[in-house]
């Protein structure tokens, strides 16, 4: 994979809250075949990060260009980023509790989302094969017709990135995907996002060094709302300020 | 077809609803034995729109999370709009009548005043206001039916979902515009005769001829037709994607969003949809109860909707059904006079008095401690159990299903 062009590029966005300065002044690129990890500590702007990305919140300046065209994101309602092929998953695990894991994936999967379209839909082989891969490749494939609220915390979280893998997005958000999983469930997770990050961009948001060192990729250290350093992990953790801010803590 | 296979319980309402429209013609006066009376007949087929209206109120609250304490100011709408057809059919029918033996034939303009004057005489006035202009067809009545309160309902709609206005807030907003509306209606100027309303209205233009035995037997009927298709449209709605996406919007709105759906076009979509199915149940039931006034669209009608889809079970089509029926023929018996005085000695218990106490304490009762209605008690015949969550609703929003609501 050629990791030549970006697929986003975030140039210069701050956002304040009530005079706090969640982003500084922050720039940041990926390309289209990427993986990245980003840490940092509690409240360098890491989930504000998303959420501007997705169009939760809007910054108070900069630029967030998307895709070859390099269309501003900024102003796009969520359902339109989304649309676009912005994937995100939460910290929390959301998945729908009181539908099934065949319902959550169906629901996912790429389709026309007009609300006349989705109410004369009636799923067509292909779809039903998607969900019965994508079941298949986060484990879940005897636990279709099971209500999703019923999982383990580990499975919704698995649940929750094989939705994100059925919107076909080009760029996957992941919130510490291994929060309160066992070693075992660790590695799943590993393995499915370095799959996913084959043929699109992934960006993971984490604060388990252990799991990052395990992605292999580079990282982003953000502090205050802006990046601290960028490179591998070795490099990064070596880094005098990184040090003092994060590690050395 | 999935809708059948989703709900098991569509062919037993079916059949149910069959059973029950068959067996009130054999016992109605126009068609059988006569056991039933023409005024209860009427009853139960007010009922069945009243059950028909708990659909689109079970539809919008219980499976989108919109408690929507405004859908029966649509019902009224309807009503108002086929009762203009409905008056000002038959004043034209008795104005050429009674102009017919005139010595000049009375022209066009002369026969219309006169009705204006008929009709309007009792706010004082006697010029048709110009939301009469189609008055004199009835097609373009029916399509007001739809139209007027579809479009209400889509401009409000639109203006609520796009700000974002969720949980407590809309509900307050959707009881500010019933109350409003009825306030209007209530002014003698607005054009629909003030709190007079419309009168008359069981009376067919050019069926005098016809009894209100068949009349209502008639009436009867198409309101089970109506009540039949709006079922399947609702188990057709909640069954497929659609249902998904509507109950995940219900749960958790924002996790829709991130999904690429846009959970405004949905709810928009639903909100207007359900408007226009209780407008068609109101064009139904007021020519029924012979009269419709500002007083049926006041706000506490509209929490009288959730009261019924909350006693009967709110998120299962049938749960609507039942606790609309039920509530409102049991409210209809004791507040008819009926109900037997309980005599305590020291204290007579009227029920006249007393039943609006005891529905709001049974609201509360249900609420507190049978959240899944009436319609829960099948669960307990067909075994079906509330998962464990320890109290954790299914969703992180507001109208998210509760624990004792959910399914395992």
């Amino acid at each position: 994979m050629s990791n030549t062009g970006t697929l986003l590029e975030v140039s210069g966005i701050s956002v304040s809250f009530d005079g706090f300065k969640a982003i500084n002044n922050l720039s940041f690129a990926i390309g289209p075949a990427e993986m990245r990890a980003i840490i940092g500590p509690n409240g360098a702007g890491k989930t504000t990060f998303m959420d501007i990305v997705t169009g939760k919140t809007k910054p108070d300046e900069g630029k967030v260009l998307w895709g070859e065209l390099s269309r501003n994101l900024i102003g796009m309602n969520e359902a339109k980023i989304a649309r676009a092929g912005i994937g995100r998953k939460f910290q929390r695990p959301t998945v729908f509790e009181d539908q099934t894991v065949f319902e959550n994936l169906l629901m996912a999967v790429k389709n026309d989302r007009n609300p006349l379209k989705v109410l004369f839909f009636r799923p067509k082989f292909k779809d039903l094969a998607k969900v019965e891969e994508l079941a298949a490749e986060i484990g879940l494939s005897d636990q279709l017709e099971r209500k999703s609220g019923e999982l383990s915390h580990g499975q919704k979280q698995w649940l929750e990135i094989g939705m994100l893998l059925a919107q076909d997005p080009k760029l996957l958000l992941v919130d510490e995907p291994a929060a309160g999983m066992t070693l075992g469930e660790r590695e799943h997770t590993t393995d499915i996002l370095k799959e996913a990050a084959k043929t699109r961009a992934v960006v993971v948001v984490e604060h388990d060094m252990e799991f990052v060192r395990r992605l292999d990729c580079k990282v982003t250290v953000l502090h205050e709302g802006s990046v601290l350093a960028e490179g591998s992990l070795d490099h990064v953790t070596q880094n005098q300020d990184v040090i003092d801010v994060y590690l050395g803590r | 077809m999935t809708m059948f296979k989703k709900n098991p319980s569509l062919m037993v309402f079916i059949a149910l609803l069959a059973i029950f429209t068959l067996a009130v013609t054999f016992m109605s006066e126009a068609y059988g034995t006569g056991a039933l009376s023409t005024s209860f007949v009427k009853t139960l087929g007010k009922t069945l729109c009243l059950a028909l209206v708990a659909i689109a109120m079970d539809l919008v609250w219980g499976y989108t999370g919109i408690l929507s304490l405004g859908h029966f100011a649509f019902f009224g709408l309807g009503g108002y709009m086929i009762g203009m057809w409905l008056m000002y059919a038959r004043t034209e029918i008795i104005v050429i009548e009674s102009m017919a033996n005139a010595p000049i034939p009375p022209t066009p303009s002369e026969i219309s005043d006169a009705i204006g004057t008929q009709i309007f005489g009792v706010v004082g006035s006697s010029d048709f206001p110009l939301i009469w202009s189609f008055a004199h067809s009835f097609w373009a009545q029916i399509a007001l039916v739809v139209l007027v309160p579809g479009l209400l309902a889509l401009v409000f709609g639109w203006l609520a979902f796009r700000s974002r206005v969720t949980g407590v807030y809309l509900s307050i907003l959707t009881q500010a515009m019933t109350l409003a509306l009825s306030l209007y209606l209530f002014q003698n100027d607005s054009g629909l005769r003030g709190n007079n309303g419309l009168s008359g209205l069981q009376n067919l233009p050019g069926a005098d001829a016809i009894s209100q035995d068949n009349i209502s037997i008639w009436f009867f009927w198409a309101s089970a037709f109506a009540l039949l298709l709006t079922y399947l449209i609702a188990a057709f709605i909640v069954s497929g994607k659609f249902g998904s996406v509507i109950r995940g919007i219900r749960d958790d709105e924002a996790r829709v969003r991130f999904l690429g759906y846009s959970v405004e076009g949905f709810k928009l979509f639903v909100f207007t949809l359900t408007a226009v199915i209780a407008a068609i149940g109101g064009a139904l039931y007021y020519p029924q109860a012979g009269i419709i006034n500002p007083a049926e669209i006041a706000p506490i009608a509209s929490i009288y909707l959730a009261v019924w889809v909350a006693i009967g079970g709110r998120g299962r089509i049938y749960g609507a059904v039942i606790g609309a029926a039920f509530v409102s023929l049991v409210s209809t018996y004791f507040t008819g006079g009926q109900a037997p005085d309980i005599s305590l000695g020291f204290y007579t218990i009227k029920w006249v008095d007393w039943w609006l106490v005891f529905l709001g304490l049974s609201f509360v009762l249900v609420t507190l401690f049978a959240p899944k209605g009436i319609g829960g008690l099948f669960d307990l015949i067909t075994d079906r159990m509330s998962p464990n969550r320890h109290g954790v609703p299914l969703g992180p929003d507001k109208g998210s299903l509760r624990e004792e609501e959910a399914e395992k």
